[in-house]
């Protein structure tokens, strides 16, 4: 069962503090959570809504999702640090997943992705450092008909050989330096 | 409360029936379009898209877009259904918006089917019949002569030619009860009728009366509709499917996985209803067991042996839990059921809950789906509106719920003791088994966990009977397996065929053979957790025990395709690595075992291995497949194993002649130019990265071995074949 609210004398300010970092909606999905039996399992569900919030989970958010659903700090990033799908760090603009799936790695994701690791500089779970770019491996996007692909953001490209993984970069860079431009008119 | 429950599902299809008339597409001109996450990937947006368009500006109210699942036949996505009333529906593939444009143009305006996109080329628009010939492991295997030869030679002697009528082989029906023996069955579409012929006279009675005078034939006919009518209906005539036989995935590809209604028109809750009915859950265990149903997840445990299991704990509090956790890096099976037919999975739950009397039931749901969330979070708010789901289900006075959990990418968290701490909010680790789920499971409590793919089966147990179920497979499992055929092959896709089926029919009759027509070098089946079956072995029959004989396994469904162009020792260092990483670091032989042996293989690749290696590679492999706590390390030593048993000349070909011979190891190769075949065009030099080509126009090129770091860029921009890989 969820631990009392009352059982701490300074709820008010835990509470306060917790709300500053976290936005209305997971503040609201824990209070309401916590009336629940076993709301403690909940944690790896909060956790997917700080991260889709955020992008990532930020300590700062870890410890305040920690104090105002009353679970220990260490559990909250025990937890977060098993599963592969939480990031820790923020990450760039666009990511750029590769599928290491059975089917694509024998059609070539290897070789896929060492070229995107030499264009960005980058290896896997990292981020370009102008925040551009983060590279990621994702297993079998269930698109093997189309190996070997990779999805950048939301958008699935395949078949992809190692020379058009350069031109899809390249018109990613462009996306991307489009507003600058606007920016500078203005 | 029998009454009660035949009351609301009376009423409750009354509904769906006034619902859908009053949409009036009856008799409307359907353009059917896949939707699930490959198909948009491949573009089905865009293609709903611009037909909304074209219909709107062409001011056609006599038109419909009808979303549906996807069916799983990968490589030629998006695919387009147009259905004429009246006429064999149509099949497009590989529609982008031009190609709507032409489709709408051509075939809706003017009634020309555009040939060239059609689906495998498959038919001829004007053909007005087609025969399909069940060829299963039951029909006619006691008949002396193939019906399907008759029936062609008949034919020609009445003067009937290909562009008439059409002949096709096809996967049981599940028509027959048992054996079906000298009988075979017959589909005609569209005509929709299923015959059933037992001799030469048969045959002729077909080409007599249904073939030249358009007449019925009364007696052959067989009045049970086989499950996947609908199915067959629409896309019978591509011989990727027609080969299959379709029970758990009844529905993908033919209903909007969206739309309750259609579900409900298509039979869907009348299994539950029937179970309810009953008023005894002891009925729908025994339908189960007697359906020999083996757990689709990898296990291959009977299903209403761990439901009964369940049932009989003291404890009341029970939980039952789908497990989509899907963690086979090549499989993706149970992602297609539940975007393509989320209602099925959810009616096959409530079947299983009803059946353990469970309170409530979790889905869990690996987070790399948001397309299935979404299709089972709407399945599971749709059902809860119509009373199906949540308090008093159907007017039975039991009472049920679904939720959903999310998984968070682990491996680990498919199996169960873990997932369940996964739900409990834990670190996804195993535990010891005993005790298992069945009797202490999620928050102690007696838990069932089945997989996506058993709970799909359950809704047509139910209705068509365990028995019936039991003879489509072998003698000790019933029922299909859904497979997720990928790899070197050359159609991939989701393919269903009945337990027992040959290997190479799955690979040759279905996926049309090896991609290059390469010759086949072995079949890889159960994920990181399966093996190899080596080509020779190929006659094999897909079941749970033939193939963990052979050192695979049948796991979820993976099954890769490999060529002569890739190399075992490779693959394997790909499953290994692939287990190392997921290995969830609790008990001590996987976490450093895996690392050792994943050691063992870089060091072979990378062409510093030694004989004793493998020793040391298969001492190793025992010892984590011995002690592992869970399934996950106990399995991860398979690939290995199963290469070193058939494909051992490869890793000693490594070791010693340090050769890769499907030139992937990039450590045992090297890139040569030919200089007779090089033209001196400069392309090669131009792409190397490290500009280790040298050589003027004209002149043949010449690679500097000690600068290249075999990228293989040069060999891939070569447009004359002259950079050869050594
Ligand atoms: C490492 C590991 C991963 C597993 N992954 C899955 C999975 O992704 N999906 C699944 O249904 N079963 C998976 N299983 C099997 C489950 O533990 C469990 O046996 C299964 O869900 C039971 O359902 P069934 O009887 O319907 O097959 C996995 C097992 C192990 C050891
Ligand atoms: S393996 Fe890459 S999409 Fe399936």
């Amino acid at each position: 069962m969820s631990h009392a609210a009352a059982n701490t004398d300074n709820w008010a300010e835990v509470k306060a503090a917790a709300e500053a970092v976290l936005p209305e909606h997971i503040v609201a999905f824990i209070e309401q959570n916590a009336k629940n039996a076993h709301s403690e399992s909940q944690l790896i569900a909060i956790l997917h809504l700080v991260q889709s919030h955020f992008g990532y989970l930020g300590q700062e958010q870890m410890h305040a999702v920690a104090q105002l659903a009353q679970i220990p700090y260490a559990k909250v990033t025990g937890v977060a640090t098993f599963y592969h799908y939480f990031r820790l760090q923020p990450r760039g603009k666009h990511i750029i997943n590769v599928c290491m799936g059975t089917a694509c790695y024998v059609k070539g994701a290897d070789k896929l992705s060492q070229r995107l690791m030499d264009e960005l500089g980058i290896h896997f779970g990292e981020t370009t450092k102008d925040m551009m770019f983060s590279l990621e491996s994702t297993r079998c996007l269930g698109t093997c008909g189309l190996a070997p692909v990779i999805m950048v953001d939301d958008q699935v490209y395949g078949p992809v050989t190692p020379a058009e993984a350069s031109i899809i970069l390249e018109k990613y860079l462009k996306k991307g330096k489009l507003p600058k431009a606007s920016e500078a008119k203005a | 409360m029998t009454n009660t429950v035949t009351e609301f599902y009376k009423a409750l299809t009354a509904k769906v029936d006034e619902t859908l008339k009053a949409q009036g597409d009856y008799g409307k001109i359907v353009i059917q379009i896949g939707s699930a996450t490959c198909e948009n990937a491949a573009g089905a947006v865009d293609v709903m898209d611009e037909f909304s368009k074209h219909i709107q500006s062409s001011g056609r109210e006599d038109i419909v877009i009808h979303r549906t699942g996807c069916t799983g036949r990968c490589s030629k996505e998006p695919i387009v259904g147009v259905h004429v009333p009246g006429k064999m529906p149509v099949k497009y593939e590989r529609v982008n918006r031009d190609v709507v444009h032409k489709i709408f143009t051509s075939h809706i305006q003017k009634g020309l089917p555009l040939a060239e996109q059609i689906l495998d080329g498959s038919i001829d628009p004007d053909q007005q019949l087609e025969f399909l010939f069940c060829e299963g492991r039951r029909c006619g295997v006691d008949a002396p002569v193939s019906y399907r030869e008759i029936f062609e030679r008949k034919l020609k002697e009445a003067g009937v030619g290909e562009d008439k009528v059409r002949i096709t082989a096809a996967s049981c029906f599940g028509a027959c009860q048992g054996q079906c023996g000298s009988r075979a069955h017959v589909l005609v579409r569209p005509l929709r009728t299923l015959y059933s012929v037992s001799s030469e006279a048969d045959v002729d009675l077909l080409v007599q009366k249904q073939v030249l005078k358009h007449e019925e034939v009364p007696s052959l006919k067989v009045t049970d509709k086989p499950i996947y009518q609908e199915f067959f209906d629409l896309y019978g005539d591509v011989s990727f499917f027609n080969r299959q036989s379709r029970v758990a995935m009844r529905n993908s590809g033919i209903l909007d996985p969206e739309s309750l209604d259609e579900y409900v028109k298509f039979g869907g809750f009348k299994a539950l209803a029937t179970s309810l009915g009953k008023n005894d859950p002891e009925w729908v265990i025994n339908e189960v067991l007697k359906a020999k149903l083996r757990g689709r997840g990898g296990g291959g445990f009977l299903t209403g042996k761990k439901w009964q299991m369940a049932s009989q704990q003291p404890e009341k509090t029970r939980y039952l839990i789908c497990n989509g956790d899907e963690g086979d890096p090549g499989a993706f099976m149970d992602r297609g059921m539940l975007e393509s037919d989320p209602y099925s999975i959810v009616e096959g739950m409530m079947i299983g809950a009803y059946a353990i009397q469970a309170c409530k039931g979790f889905y869990y749901i690996r987070a790399e789906y948001p397309l299935a969330i979404k299709r089972i979070q709407n399945a599971i708010e749709k059902c809860r509106a119509a009373g199906i789901l949540g308090d008093n289900v159907m007017g039975s006075g039991w009472s049920f719920d679904l939720e959903i959990r999310l998984g968070a990418g682990a491996f680990v968290c498919g199996e169960e003791t873990a997932l369940i701490r996964s739900i409990e909010g834990e670190r996804g680790q195993p535990k010891v088994r005993p005790p298992y789920p069945v009797v202490r499971g999620l928050w102690g409590k007696p838990t069932a966990i089945n997989n996506v793919e058993t709970f799909a089966n359950i809704p047509a147990i139910i209705n068509y009977g365990g028995d019936w179920f039991a003879s489509i497979g072998t003698e000790a499992s019933g029922g299909t397996k859904v497979f997720a055929l990928a790899g070197k092959v050359k159609h991939t896709g989701l393919v269903e065929v009945p337990l027992g089926t040959p290997l190479k029919k799955v690979v040759f009759d279905i996926g049309g053979g090896v991609q290059d027509d390469l010759p086949l070098k072995a079949i890889q089946t159960g994920g990181p957790a399966g093996g190899f079956i080596p080509a020779k072995w190929a006659d094999m029959e897909v079941d749970f025990d033939p193939l963990a004989k052979a050192g695979s396994i049948m796991g979820s469904g993976g099954m890769i395709v490999l060529s002569d162009e890739d190399c075992m020792v490779d693959i394997s260092k790909f499953y290994l690595s692939f287990t190392q990483e997921e290995s969830c670091g609790k008990c001590t032989p996987c976490r450093e075992g895996t690392t050792r042996m994943l050691e063992i293989l870089e060091k072979i690749t990378s062409g510093k291995g030694e004989l004793s290696d493998l020793d040391r590679l298969e001492r190793l492999a025992r010892l984590c497949q011995q002690t592992s706590l869970c399934g996950l390390g106990r399995a991860a030593p398979n690939p290995i194993l199963s290469s070193l048993k058939h494909f051992r000349e490869e890793y000693i070909e490594h070791i010693v002649e340090k050769r890769c011979k499907a030139k992937k190891c990039v450590a045992l190769i090297h890139y040569e130019i030919n200089a007779e075949a090089c033209i001196g065009c400069t392309v090669c030099a131009r792409n190397c990265p490290v500009e280790c080509i040298s050589g003027s126009r004209k002149e043949p090129h010449v690679i500097n071995q000690e600068r290249c770091i075999k990228c293989g860029q040069c060999f891939e921009v070569c447009r004359f074949d002259a950079v050869e890989r050594v």
